[in-house]
């Protein structure tokens, strides 16, 4: 006699789609898709703590999403045109410092850092280049970018547009979360309030226009790598997270009209139980949140899906090659914790940005956990541990004592809460104190690094780095110079008026009036000063 | 110790105007994008040009290739990743000694 939670799973697990695979053990053993008693929680199912689907890698493997982008436009869509060759479905879009903070290349501040950690973007012109060849109606693109995220999305739409790939076919994600870069990344241009009207606005347009697009990818990754503890990163991501949503409602969107398309992207970091546990207890307090307080009647609204990326602080320059080993580690985290796609770092890069050899190695480390190990045959595998089920248990008590302090700060209001912290320095001080701390049992020998407080050798010499061609900036200038050179500067004068017109009236969606600005060839440094008239600055409080 | 923390996005010039208008002892830049080659010697230009002597420390993801690169351009210490409090402590303070005796006449 089975239980009715039972029953529905095996109908949803049923109704899916099924990978290849014997789904046995080395010694032959058969494996059940997962494993519970019946009065037990399924995947697939309320609230989600097993996961967000009945089948989960049986269906179909995470994606491997290995994030890229150096130099110019052309540089990178070689790299993107090389990983697609080699099978890879998704592309993920790493942008150089001065478009992360939507300036362009020949801004003052951007001076030794055009093209270095990242693909250089000033106008439509780079977006046609990097995307040339590819047709974006079948791949699906990450752009890890918030300040500049509308602008940047606007140029994806209108390249899509004059390549005939209509906007309901364009899939994939921009990352747009604005409240963690005043937390922990420091990427913000404009103050908390207009920022927000911006994010809402893409969220407002994407659920109109472009149904497979992910508007918003929640990021807890920057909050941990800033040196949050995981209770933390869990805490304030989802925070940040039901902040998004009461801001779209106040926009006046249906909650189950664009909560399905909320997406979050979470560290893996070493201390391995305790990162399966944060992964575990964040599905099952956003499916919590979204039905119980924001009355999200779509399952999927519930459903919490996110992207993994292997901690970068916790690469060692030290004895550089051991960082195979913690990647490998962290990675395995994100799998048995669930995760719907995953970048693996690689070994060098507490030195520098990968070179092809270790990019391939880390490509390489999720195939031997996708296809060696064994993992990916059973959802949740460590569901129903004591220990697991303890620390999912104890991380989502302590998320909810910040989402309740967040909550009476706001009145009542998450995203009040929200915002008045960040104003407060609230986060950051909190995320400081822990990076303090972690230093402090670093010095004192709590901690032990293998390779930095610890089994250190005289002799260690670092692995060849990726160096960046230093003709780089200058190919960039002078195709900013070009590009500058052949508008027509009344169209360009006329949708820049446009851009602060429609920024000065809250009720309109910005969206439109950016790509306008996009298709005019207008810079994405022309645009935020244009924006920045009417929205001002942020600037963090400089302290003695 | 007096620490001032004068935030982001700063220019070589900037830098240098508050190093002088604080009097400070040891200039630290934090830098993790690769642009340490480009930069951290216009902010010794700047910082000389503004007729101070005070020493510049880069602290960040700096590969071991551009350690040697950096310090022929006038940079004190290169303190990369990994690097424990206590010997950056020592590298502050050296740097800061140095400095000051290279100043007094």
């Amino acid at each position: 006699m089975s239980s009715e939670a039972r029953r529905e799973w095996q109908r949803a697990y049923d109704e899916g789609p099924m990978r290849e695979s014997g789904f046995e053990t080395i010694s032959g053993v058969l494996v059940a898709p997962v494993y519970a008693p019946e009065s037990a929680e399924y995947p697939g199912r309320y609230p989600y703590t097993r996961g967000p689907y009945a089948s989960m890698y049986r269906s179909k493997l995470w994606t491997m999403r290995q994030f890229a982008g150096f130099g110019t436009a052309e540089d990178t869509n070689e790299r993107f045109h090389q990983l697609l060759d080699a099978g890879g479905s998704g592309l993920s879009t790493a942008f150089d410092m001065p478009t992360l903070l939507a300036r362009d290349s020949d801004y003052p501040l951007a001076l030794g850092e055009v093209g270095r950690a990242g693909v250089a973007v000033d106008t439509l012109a780079d977006v046609e280049t990097l995307f040339d060849g590819i047709d974006l109606g079948s791949v699906t693109t990450s752009m890890t970018i918030n300040s500049a995220a509308p602008t940047l999305l606007a140029m994806y739409i209108v390249a899509a547009d004059k390549t005939g790939v209509d906007r309901e076919r364009l899939g994939g994600t921009i990352q747009n979360d604005i409240l963690k870069e005043y937390q922990a990344q420091n990427e913000y241009v404009f103050p908390p309030r207009p920022s927000l009207r911006l994010v809402s606005d893409v969220i407002r347009f994407c659920s109109a226009e472009l149904p497979r697009w992910h508007p918003v990818s929640v990021s807890g990754y920057h909050i941990r790598e800033a040196g949050s503890t995981a209770a933390q990163e869990l805490a304030f991501t989802l925070a940040n997270g039901f902040a998004y949503v009461e801001s779209a409602l106040a926009a006046g969107l249906e909650i189950d009209a664009f909560a399905p398309r909320l997406s979050f992207f979470f560290n893996a970091h070493i201390d391995f139980f305790e990162e399966i546990a944060k992964y575990r207890a964040a599905r099952r307090i956003w499916a919590r949140w979204l039905r119980d307080r924001y009355q999200a009647q779509d399952p999927r609204s519930q459903q919490l899906r996110f992207h993994t990326q292997t901690s970068g602080v916790s690469l060692t320059a030290q004895q550089a090659e051991v960082n195979v080993a913690r990647v490998a580690i962290e990675a395995l985290a994100g799998v048995l914790g669930g995760t719907q796609s995953l970048h693996t770092d690689s070994y060098d890069e507490a030195l520098a940005l990968p070179t092809e050899k270790s990019a391939r190695i880390a490509l390489r480390t999720q195939q031997v956990i996708a296809h060696e190990t064994g993992v990916a045959n059973v959802a949740d595998p460590l569901g129903g541990s004591w220990y697991v089920e303890e620390l999912t248990d104890e991380l989502e008590r302590q998320a909810e004592d910040t989402f309740a302090y967040l909550d009476d700060l706001g009145g009542g209001s998450m995203l009040d809460g929200v915002v008045t912290a960040i104003e407060r320095r609230w986060f950051q001080n909190e995320i400081g104190e822990a990076a303090y701390e972690f230093q402090r049992k670093l010095h004192q020998g709590r901690w032990t690094w293998v390779g930095v407080n610890a089994f250190t050798e005289a002799d260690d010499s670092a692995p060849a780095t990726l160096s960046i061609n230093p003709n780089v900036e200058a190919r960039q200038l002078a195709r900013l110079r070009d590009i500058k050179a052949n508008r027509a500067m009344h169209v360009v004068d006329a949708a820049l008026a446009r851009v602060r017109g429609d920024a000065a009236d809250p009720e309109v969606n910005m969206v439109p009036a950016l790509i306008g600005a996009a298709a005019a060839y207008v810079t994405l440094g022309e645009i935020t000063a244009a924006l920045e008239t009417v929205f001002g600055v942020h600037t963090e409080r400089a302290s003695v | 110790m007096e620490v001032v923390y004068v935030g982001l996005r700063n220019t070589p010039e900037s830098i240098a105007a508050i190093a002088l208008q604080e009097d400070v002892d040891v200039v630290g830049l934090s830098m993790h994008n690769g642009a340490h080659l480009t930069l951290a010697p216009l902010v010794v230009r700047a910082i000389r040009e503004a007729g101070l002597d005070t020493a510049v420390v880069v602290g960040g993801i700096v590969p071991n290739n551009d350690i040697s690169v950096l310090v022929d351009d006038g940079i004190a210490a290169v303190l990369g990743p990994g690097t424990s409090n206590e010997d950056l402590v020592a590298a502050v303070r050296q740097a800061s000694n140095g400095a000051r005796r290279a100043s007094r006449p």
